[in-house]
């Protein structure tokens, strides 16, 4: 009697422990699936920025010489943060989907965040501050600006909403 | 590789800015990395008796070569040395003697060669770098390489002039991206494999 009830106490600390250890795994997968999704929001927005504004309404330009030296910099920097980014999000992802541990919502919270904080440094540091190119030329340009940074921090509160939403059902299904 | 040396593209390229970038993208960036990719040290090693192939090995401890393939580098020499071309007289210096119009070639295509081997690491390496490291150095050198657009974009190097500089910076910045974004891909997928491997021994 004594000896089988040992035995269970065994086994219930052997699960504890390995409860402890899979809860370890699963802080460190949520934040992969959140910056999963950062990293795929930021380059994504670069590609947007790419594509629909200098290549298909050519509302930016590529470079209209006003730039500051710090703005030259800090445009190159973004642009290739934005592509690697978008390529070792994917197979972060990849990855994530291999172990099973992939999060759609906790991702797609990290791209509204991760897009939404690009967005906003584009807006205004880069386009304000840097003088790197504007939105559009020879129009006013008071409403592109504050629609851009309105729409910035929309992404950012939709994505720290979805973000934390999951983390909360998480966190009751633990306790549960 | 062949094409870009042959006489015609030379002879173009010395006429036309825009055809020189083609140049450059070609011997600077794509044939480097076709040959990498291509591992062709390793393969040479292969064929050696080991007796040769252990004293080759040996070579590349040296000192010389740990400061060399050192990504910081290979990123310096690879990116510094474009400055020097298109920010400086180099490139109209180049344009009037054959030698450093060599010379300045040679060290395109060298330069290139390391940089992509060191980042990749596929080939005959003594150290490779952690992921996140060369990731920085690779992100550091596509940076480069975009500001370096841009700037020939506003200040055309030597007697070009701004129209052409203007099409040969825009190709330079959109096709170096294109090959860069096969470089991204290898090494994101060295990173894959590698996680796939941790993750299957702590699941074990």
């Amino acid at each position: 009697m004594p000896y089988g009830k040992k035995n269970e106490h065994r086994g219930v600390m052997q699960k504890m422990a390995l409860t402890n250890t899979q809860q370890d795994q699963i802080q460190t997968k949520a934040s992969q699936n959140l910056w999963s999704g950062i990293l795929f929001g930021v380059g994504f927005v670069g590609f947007i920025d790419e594509a629909v504004f200098h290549q298909l309404l050519h509302w930016h330009h590529f470079y209209d010489k006003s730039t500051t030296a710090a703005g030259l910099v800090s445009d190159g920097l973004f642009h290739a943060l934005s592509f690697f980014a978008t390529i070792a999000s994917s197979f972060m992802m990849a990855a994530l989907k291999q172990a099973q541990a992939f999060r759609f919502r906790r991702w797609l919270g990290g791209i509204f965040l991760g897009a939404g904080i690009f967005q906003l440094y584009d807006g205004i540091v880069q386009h304000k501050m840097m003088r790197l190119h504007q939105i559009r030329y020879n129009v006013d340009i008071m409403p592109y600006d504050v629609g851009w940074n309105v729409l910035a921090a929309l992404l950012i509160i939709i994505g720290i909403g979805l973000a934390r939403v999951n983390q909360k059902q998480r966190s009751s299904k633990a306790r549960a | 590789m062949a094409l870009t040396i042959q006489g015609s593209v030379v002879e173009r390229a010395h006429a036309s800015f825009t055809t020189h970038m083609v140049q450059h993208l070609l011997f600077g960036m794509l044939a480097p990395l076709l040959i990498v990719i291509a591992s062709p040290f390793t393969l040479a090693l292969r064929a050696m008796s080991v007796h040769h192939a252990r004293r080759c090995v040996r070579l590349t401890k040296h000192p010389y070569m740990h400061v060399v393939m050192h990504p910081l580098t290979a990123v310096t020499l690879n990116i510094g040395g474009l400055w020097a071309l298109y920010a400086t007289r180099l490139y109209s210096m180049m344009h009037e003697s054959a030698a450093i119009y060599v010379l300045v070639h040679l060290h395109l295509f060298a330069a290139g060669y390391l940089f992509t081997a060191s980042i990749l690491s596929l080939d005959l390496v003594y150290r490779r770098f952690g992921f996140a490291y060369r990731a920085i150095m690779l992100i550091v050198a596509i940076a480069g390489h975009s500001i370096l657009s841009k700037y020939i974009y506003g200040s055309p190097p030597g007697h070009v002039p701004s129209q052409q500089a203007e099409a040969g910076a825009m190709l330079m910045y959109y096709g170096g991206d294109a090959i860069e974004l096969i470089v991204i891909v290898l090494l994101c997928f060295q990173w894959y494999k590698t996680r796939l491997i941790k993750d299957q021994s702590s699941v074990l």
